[in-house]
């Protein structure tokens, strides 16, 4: 039997071995390596949840605990970059991005096109998305769309720990600037990874279940709401197709025309707030490119259009739910058309 | 009162390690028709794979038990053949009574779990079932890996059946030891040693013939009997676009189209198989490995042709080819040496053991045990 791994172990197995194989891939964020720096608590700790932990005493000092300061790493992490290492800057939540945007949007972004492909951006910026962890509205967010929205940057978000050992190997083997998000109440997800290095090329979806009746696109999290609407769906007689996008940009358009051709009605999931988000933008696409094959209107899922509360029953539910999954897979199947 | 044995039950069959309940998804014949042995009668899918569950006894349908649509598990009653002389009371009778066998986990693990084993320095992925006198050793082709031998590996209760990862491929380290045909097969007599094997009936697919054929060259004292199913290592030609697609491709999209040029009925071609041949494909080193093999092996045609130099009657020898094959001609049976047994199955392209599992293990028995 293949071996089991969390999530949260894949990551680490990824980073491990793409350092013992590339000695340019370097490691910057607070706390990856231990408690403040101070002798003897070296490597105690490991990240906020611990997903590098180990990874000093291997790598040593290629590892750099920074200050509490994201605008200066993430600025270090792409200059480096530019002056070829391969940086993986590690931001304890997608949430503190807000001080380093220039960096991002504005310089990294940017290098590739700007000096007419003559400079290249090999950074990975990880970060923890996503709602559901008591961890309130400052640390909650899913902003996928928000990054999703530059050119110049590959955005990422896995669901499984296969493909997020697969996937990170690709972000930090790949040449342009990679925001990599993980979302927190996946990391103690069970998968089973190959012991292997290996890396999934980015840009194609992964059919996660087959079905004929109707699709459900999402991605995350979401991704297993999905998954558990598509299991109650199946005693009710009806096939849903699930397609977990996992690379959000670049996107494979061609596996979402394609689900929406075979089962004819869409219902896409996302964990962000409602407005222009990767909702919007798969129902815009298959309405421009695939309106010939719909049955029925294509159907949003997505969280309030509120900060996340704080309040635990509040966030529960804040963040959307398989009820509310098969609740649209439902009004796709009772349209009649105009009355 | 008809003694039990004339009824025959059709039941979920287990095909690997890893599964126990299917789908039933589709049957293929109606009740009161007659089924003959090899015949498909219903089509069944798991989260891995969908094939069809093939007679492995005749009679009349008498009963569909499970319906399209039902998840059951392995051992479940799907269906009753018997002859027309059986009542529908004992027909009743015998659905009733059936109790689903419980699948002996330890036992199951037991025999046939994957197992490791160090060859020349390589790490080798095996799997071996029973404790027979005799041997089986199936060795997979270009690409492959002991999965191929999904629906074989278990038609042989008696015998001593293994089957292993080559190099670079399946679970086996990715790492070569050659690219030659003389390489594989001194590999292959290198793993025989280690497992203290003397001698086994060779079962080989596609490269996977070709090796055989070597090694029986080689090594005449190891081979008991010899068959090559849709082999390499006859003719010159060879189906590049499908070698040189399947090292390429790098997609889901990209592989789908190569892997169904394997199959006659390209609707065996499942998300799940592509899904499992891409997270192969995508470890560190295979591609390149498998670039090596193919330029040292295949690359402007099949220069190593050991098939041509065989006889047919020491060690027997036995081919099998798809009449549909698009990978290595079906024309190429007619180079096979006098005194050998040739097989040409209609409806199988080069995976004849996985599309006619039925007809492929009745022949491999047959072959086997001294049966012409």
């Amino acid at each position: 039997m293949a071996r089991k791994l969390s999530m949260k172990m894949a990551i680490n197995e990824a980073i491990d071995q793409e350092m013992a194989r590339d000695p340019s891939v370097i490691m910057l964020g607070e706390d990856i390596v231990g408690g403040m720096g101070s002798e003897g608590e070296k490597d105690a700790w490991g990240g906020v949840l611990g997903v590098t932990k180990g990874l000093y005493a291997k790598h040593g000092d290629r590892l750099l605990d920074t200050p509490l300061s994201e605008s200066a790493y993430v600025g270090a992490a792409i200059g480096a970059a530019a002056c070829g290492m391969r940086p993986i800057a590690e931001l304890m939540f997608i949430d503190f991005m807000g001080v380093c945007f220039d960096q991002i949007f504005n310089q990294a972004a940017k290098f590739r096109y700007m000096f007419g492909g003559k400079a290249e951006t090999p950074v990975v910026i990880r970060a923890m998305v996503g709602a559901g962890f008591r961890a309130a509205a400052q640390h909650s967010q899913m902003l996928t769309p928000i990054f999703t929205h530059i050119p110049g940057l590959k955005v990422i978000c896995p669901s499984t720990p296969y493909d997020t050992k697969g996937l990170l190997i690709q972000a930090i083997r790949d040449n342009d600037p990679v925001i990599f998000c993980e979302h927190k109440n996946l990391y103690g997800l069970e998968g089973e990874v190959p012991e292997k290095p290996y890396a999934i090329p980015f840009g194609e979806a992964s059919i996660v279940r087959d079905g004929r009746d109707v699709s459900i696109i999402t991605y995350g999290l979401m991704v297993h709401r999905a998954l558990d609407a598509a299991q109650q769906l199946a005693q009710q007689g009806i096939n849903v197709e699930v397609v977990d996008l996992r690379s959000l940009s670049p996107l494979d358009l061609d596996t979402v025309i394609e689900t929406v051709e075979n089962t004819g009605r869409l219902v896409v999931v996302d964990e962000a707030h409602p407005r222009c988000n990767i909702a919007t933008d798969i129902a815009a696409l298959v309405g421009q490119h695939a309106f010939h094959a719909l049955k029925a209107p294509v159907e949003m899922v997505c969280a309030p259009h509120t900060p996340v509360p704080f309040s635990p029953t509040l966030e529960d539910q804040y963040i959307p739910s398989a009820a509310r999954i098969i609740d649209a897979v439902k009004r796709t199947f009772s349209y009649r058309g105009k009355q | 009162m008809m003694s039990e044995a004339t009824i025959i039950p059709v039941v979920m069959p287990k095909w690997g390690l890893s599964m126990r309940e299917g789908i039933v998804n589709e049957w293929l014949v109606d009740e009161g028709e007659e089924i003959t042995p090899g015949m498909p009668i219903l089509n069944v899918e798991t989260d891995k794979i969908a094939n069809a569950v093939e007679a492995t006894d005749g009679g009349v349908l008498r009963r569909k038990v499970a319906g399209e649509g039902d998840v059951l598990p392995v051992k479940a009653l799907l269906g009753v053949l018997a002859p027309p002389t059986v009542s529908e009371g004992q027909i009743d009778d015998f659905i009733q009574s059936w109790v689903v066998a419980d699948v002996d986990e330890d036992d199951e693990e037991q025999v046939s779990v994957d197992r490791f084993i160090e060859v020349n320095d390589l790490r080798v992925r095996y799997v071996r079932k029973g404790e027979g006198t005799e041997t089986l050793l199936f060795i997979h082709g270009f690409g492959g890996d002991l999965n191929n031998w999904l629906f074989n590996l278990d038609a042989f209760p008696d015998a001593t059946v293994v089957a292993l990862d080559l190099p670079a491929h399946g679970q086996t380290e990715t790492r070569l030891t050659g690219n030659s045909l003389a390489a594989l097969a001194g590999f292959v007599i290198e793993f025989m040693q280690a497992l203290e094997m003397p001698a086994a009936h060779l079962i080989g697919h596609s490269l996977g013939g070709a090796i055989a054929a070597q090694l029986a060259l080689d090594a005449p004292q190891r081979v008991r009997s010899l068959t090559l199913i849709g082999s390499a290592g006859f003719g010159p030609e060879i189906n590049l676009s499908y070698t040189q697609g399947f090292i390429d491709a790098q997609s889901r999209r990209d592989l789908k189209p190569v892997v169904e040029l394997l199959f006659a009925d390209t609707e065996l071609v499942s998300r799940q198989l592509l899904d499992d041949l891409l997270k192969y494909k995508r470890l560190d080193g295979v591609t390149d490995c498998l670039q090596q093999l193919h330029d040292g092996l295949f690359s402007g045609g099949q220069t190593s042709l050991p098939g041509q130099r065989l006889s047919g009657l020491t060690p027997p020898l036995l081919l099998i080819w798809g009449e549909e094959d698009a990978i290595v001609p079906p024309e190429h049976a007619a180079l096979a040496p006098a005194g050998s047994r040739v097989v040409r199955i209609a409806g199988a392209g080069h995976m004849p053991q996985m599309e006619k599992s039925a007809q492929v293990n009745q022949l491999l028995q047959q072959h086997v045990s001294g049966e012409r």
